[in-house]
């Protein structure tokens, strides 16, 4: 990780948020927060169920709109984007599903190839296979290339969700609770994964997760959203040194040391 | 949260007001009539998905020729039937056969089509779109800087607004086999002369309108499978719900074009 740290390009934001609202109805999520993540950085947002981690990650990707703030994403303000724009920007940009979001209907293969073929037209059969095998060794699943996303497992349907995103080639990575409801080797090898794609991508990532352990293993900094707002930021250990009740509660209750 | 909690409780206890249900009333209707536009918008520009198109269209017309096979062959026999007694009353069973193609080509394979394909393509599609709307399929294809309107809502209205005359034409040929089937074994009638009768009374205007209607028909059952399944909400029992919404959204829709339409052929008649 500290190699790792030493990449990372602290004078290169890929992705700055100021003053961001959004609430829904009466129900403030997030309440005016600030955000930078940096090139090859590996953020990861800790918070409790419904504090508005994953409203922030859509927010991001332009899947929910900004009631207030400014959202810079690779240069550009998501919250004054015109659609075309945000088609183009969106490419840039990974999402991995907490669900994984696999197109059910479609073998692994047309999975992979979905995002490829509308956004290259221009390429050739041997091209588009070479870039399916590609991605599904970069997530060591290349024996599932024709099999159903039902016949998969759950970790298998994450890594297919991942090297879905990573075909494309995006220079930001979104993972939306990568780890949850699998178990605990999985959930390694998952953390594995996504340090491994940063490394071989060059990818800049925002993990969203209640999992310490994930957040441990893949945040290079950690910010931890506490009633819609970020209440600590740094490293795992400089959060987790909090004397605040909040902070400690939750390690106590999700961290096995 | 508190905050929430004190304004919505005296809403709960008294429920919604008869402006708010009017409020949401025509908010529904400029949410329809937005993705009716956005349709218009999309579907007839590039990227066009053909490929897509293609596999849409044989799979509602192909797997509902069974069904429509069998229900045209059923009509066609029981009108027949059912109609018989009354002529026969005034010695006039030379005319069932053109009875028979005016009710069947003018309203009965028209709208016989359309009811089942509402029940079975139009309920699969609304189901197709909400699982994929809540299993966030359709944010996936978002994010990945696809057209999931297009590919989706486009394609599958399209594939019904063809398919739906084709097979209307198709369950009147099987429902005319139908009568036939009542006519030769009553009167022995020869199948040259049945076809001779039953073609005698229909003129270009009625094979029209029934075309322009079953063309609405489609489009209608397949904008709103597709409107009800985009905006399901989470859950599988929203699934179920859209599923069922569209199919009796669209049947309600359709009974109503079906006098709209008849009207307005009454015109040019």
């Amino acid at each position: 990780m500290e190699d790792h740290k030493s990449a990372i390009d602290y004078n290169d934001k890929v992705i700055s948020i100021k003053g961001l609202k959004k609430s829904f109805g009466d129900y403030h999520v997030l309440r005016g927060i600030d955000l930078d993540l940096y090139k090859k950085e590996n953020l990861v947002v800790l918070g409790r169920s419904g504090t508005g981690k994953s409203v922030l990650i859509k927010i991001i990707s332009g899947l929910l709109k900004a009631d207030e703030g400014q959202v810079d994403v690779l240069g550009t303000d998501v919250t004054s984007i015109t659609p075309r724009d945000l088609m183009e920007l969106r490419r840039r940009i990974g999402f991995s599903f907490q669900n994984s979001a696999l197109y059910d209907s479609m073998t692994v293969r047309k999975n992979l190839e979905f995002p490829l073929v509308r956004n290259q037209k221009n390429l050739r059969r041997k091209e588009i296979d070479e870039m399916v095998e590609r991605v599904l060794e970069a997530v060591g699943l290349k024996q599932t290339i024709n099999q159903m996303p039902s016949e998969l497992s759950g970790g298998q349907r994450k890594r297919i969700g991942i090297a879905r995103t990573l075909i494309l080639r995006p220079e930001i990575m979104l993972y939306d609770e990568p780890t949850a409801g699998l178990d605990p080797i999985t959930s390694m090898e998952i953390n594995n994964l996504i340090n491994r794609v940063q490394e071989r991508f060059n990818t800049s990532s925002i993990i969203i997760t209640h999992d310490l352990t994930c957040a441990k293993a893949t945040g290079d900094r950690v910010a931890m959203l506490l009633d819609g707002q970020f209440q600590r930021q740094g490293t795992f250990d400089e959060v987790f040194a909090s004397n605040d009740e909040r902070v400690k509660q939750f390690y106590d209750y999700n961290f096995i040391n | 949260m508190d905050t929430q909690n004190s304004t919505s409780e005296p809403e709960a206890k008294s429920g919604p007001t008869l402006l708010s249900r009017i409020r949401d009333f025509f908010i529904d209707v400029f949410d329809v009539f937005s993705f009716i536009g956005r349709f218009f918008k999309e579907a007839f520009a590039p990227p066009y998905e053909l490929r897509e198109l293609i596999k849409q269209t044989w799979e509602v017309g192909v797997r509902s020729l069974l069904l429509i096979t069998v229900t045209g062959f059923i009509v066609g026999l029981i009108f027949t039937k059912q109609s018989r007694p009354s002529l026969v009353q005034f010695g006039a069973t030379s005319w069932i056969p053109s009875l028979v193609s005016i009710a069947i080509m003018r309203a009965l394979a028209p709208l016989v089509t359309a009811l089942i394909s509402a029940g079975r393509v139009g309920s699969s599609i609304g189901a197709e779109i909400g699982s994929m709307r809540v299993t966030e399929q359709i944010d996936a294809m978002e994010v990945s800087g696809t057209h999931p309107f297009k590919y989706l809502v486009c394609v599958r209205t399209l594939a019904t607004t063809i398919s739906l005359p084709i097979l209307a034409i198709y369950n009147g040929l099987i429902a005319m086999l139908g009568g036939y089937l009542n006519v030769a074994v009553n009167e022995g009638t020869s199948f040259s002369t049945y076809i001779q009768q039953f073609f005698q009374p229909l003129s270009f205007i009625d094979f029209e309108a029934s075309i322009i209607k079953s063309i609405v028909f489609g489009f209608t059952i397949g904008i709103v499978g597709s409107y009800k399944g985009w905006n399901s909400s989470s859950g599988t029992a929203g699934v179920g719900k859209a599923a069922n919404s569209a199919v009796v959204t669209a049947m309600f829709l359709v009974f109503i074009e079906e006098v709209i339409i008849v009207q307005m052929t009454g015109w040019f008649r």
